[in-house]
């Protein structure tokens, strides 16, 4: 057991393992002393690389993440190896609860290595708690000093827009065969793709799904950018003409490469490792690093301020109160909308 | 503040060839409302306790029908130590004769479940384990 006189950011800081995952478990919990702690921890944050990975169940993100974590440790001769932490999150039941998280059984290949570190989060599905707590834990971690922090997520509805807040590289993760062409990506997932992955490359009908994304993202993502004004259009001429572009000029703008990986044998996952560091390089040569940074903390800092208000203005509700306004709109006699009205200002319309 | 989860590894030690009864338990467990890490078969010790301290959990419950009950046992029990983790519960659960059960009790395991306990068993006992562990705590 810690023993309660122990600093726990002070030995998160020194690369205390029990303090890092008690912290987290704080976080998780959303106790004082968690907050607290991030408090703390928070100007020591800000260094490592996020990396997102999603896509819909089955695609084989945990393998993936389990080989890039791999090469990430094991890199060409003359790379620094990087310091992995991972985040993977599965569902909640939401009846019970409960979750079984069961990510570690595809990263195995990682055990024993004190540069990595994993932690399985349930998403917990209250409103906003999964992200508000993700993003804490993802903190704790790159206050602790890890490189790179792969986050997994559920791989269903929301938390593919939520990822892409959260991490600087979100990577999104297909396999061929998965309904017809690629039922799994909607506009907005691949909107979200800064690097599209088919794993499972080895499976019959790859050619298929590349030909689909590389066709939807001509339709969908890098040139979108060119067109907002005709002067813009103008300005494209000239750039074309232009071998270097000056300064001041729109930046580069990222196109999403589709890569083929099978990552339960690791074929593929040096040239996604690449890209990846690409990305990373277009981000800070472009200024995206910043923008990115920025509207993270706008959302994590609207989503906290969203959960306190919620909090508070539920303590502050008499007991029976929602019941009661719930009631009413159940037997159709007020609308949600003046049930809202009532909850909130206290008025009877 | 959200209410605290009980979270549990579930493990399959040593060489084991299926997990049906490992995974009837995590089962159970989540639907008990717990949060279950579930690693798989063919673990090392070493593996599970690093494991349980990463994953920071209440307990440890350790499926077992080798027979290596009495060399993989008192392994996990001292690395969890060796980690500062002694408040770790660990349960064990397959096939262990009775004769073995008082030495692992004794030995510091938390419970020992045969064939066809009732899962509802295991449940109240990891409840009440946790909760006394965590009293201790304050």
């Amino acid at each position: 057991m810690i023993s309660s006189e122990l600093d726990i950011p002070q030995a998160v800081l020194g690369g205390n393992r029990l303090a890092l995952a008690r912290l987290i478990t704080q976080i998780e919990n959303g106790t004082p002393e968690g907050y607290d702690a991030l408090r703390r921890l928070f100007s020591h944050t800000g260094k490592a690389h996020l990396v997102g990975i999603t896509g819909a169940p089955g695609t084989g993100k945990s393998s993936l993440v389990n080989q890039l974590a791999h090469f990430y440790r094991n890199p060409t001769p003359g790379m620094t190896p990087a310091r992995v932490g991972i985040v993977a999150v599965d569902p909640s039941s939401p009846f019970s609860g409960g979750a079984i998280l069961g990510d570690r059984v595809r990263m195995r290949d990682l055990a024993g290595d004190p540069g990595v570190f994993i932690r399985s989060m349930a998403s917990r599905g209250s409103l906003g708690g999964l992200a508000a707590a993700t993003s804490g834990v993802v903190q704790a971690l790159d206050a602790a000093g890890f490189d790179v922090i792969l986050i997994e997520t559920v791989g269903a509805g929301q938390a593919e827009v939520e990822i892409a807040r959260l991490a600087h590289t979100t990577l999104v993760v297909e396999a061929p065969g998965l309904g017809d062409d690629i039922q799994a990506i909607k506009a907005g997932i691949l909107e979200i793709a800064d690097i599209l992955v088919i794993n499972k490359a080895d499976r019959p009908g790859v050619e298929n799904t590349e030909r689909a994304l590389r066709n939807m993202l001509q339709l969908a993502h890098p040139l979108r950018r060119d067109f907002l004004s005709p002067a813009d259009a103008v300005h494209h001429t000239d750039l074309v003409h232009k071998a270097i572009p000056s300064p001041g000029d729109e930046p580069n703008i990222w196109s999403p490469p589709v890569l083929r990986t099978v990552a339960t044998e690791g074929i593929g996952i040096q040239e996604l490792h690449s890209s990846i560091q690409n990305h990373r390089k277009h981000l800070s040569e472009s200024g995206e690093w910043q923008r990115r940074e920025q509207s993270r903390m706008e959302t994590e800092l609207s989503m906290i301020v969203q959960e306190r208000l919620m909090r508070r203005w539920r303590d502050g509700l008499p007991a029976g109160r929602y019941q009661s306004v719930l009631e009413a709109v159940y037997m159709r006699q007020i609308s949600p909308w003046q049930a809202a009205d009532r909850l909130i200002t206290g008025d009877e319309p | 503040m959200v209410e605290r989860k009980i979270r549990v590894i579930v493990a399959k030690p040593g060489l084991d060839g299926h997990d049906r009864g490992a995974k009837v338990v995590a089962r159970a467990l989540r639907d008990a409302g717990m949060e279950v890490i579930y690693t798989g078969l063919r673990q090392t010790p070493e593996m599970i306790a690093e494991a349980a301290l990463q994953e920071d959990v209440d307990a440890v419950g350790l499926s077992i029908l080798s027979g290596a009950h009495m060399a993989l046992v008192p392994r996990v029990l001292e690395l969890l130590r060796a980690n500062g983790q002694q408040h770790v519960k660990v349960f064990i659960g397959g096939i262990i004769p009775d004769e073995d059960i008082p030495r692992l009790l004794e030995s510091g395991v938390a419970g020992v479940y045969g064939p066809g306990t009732p899962t509802d068993t295991i449940i109240r006992d990891i409840r009440l384990s946790v909760s006394a562990s965590n009293a201790d705590a304050q």
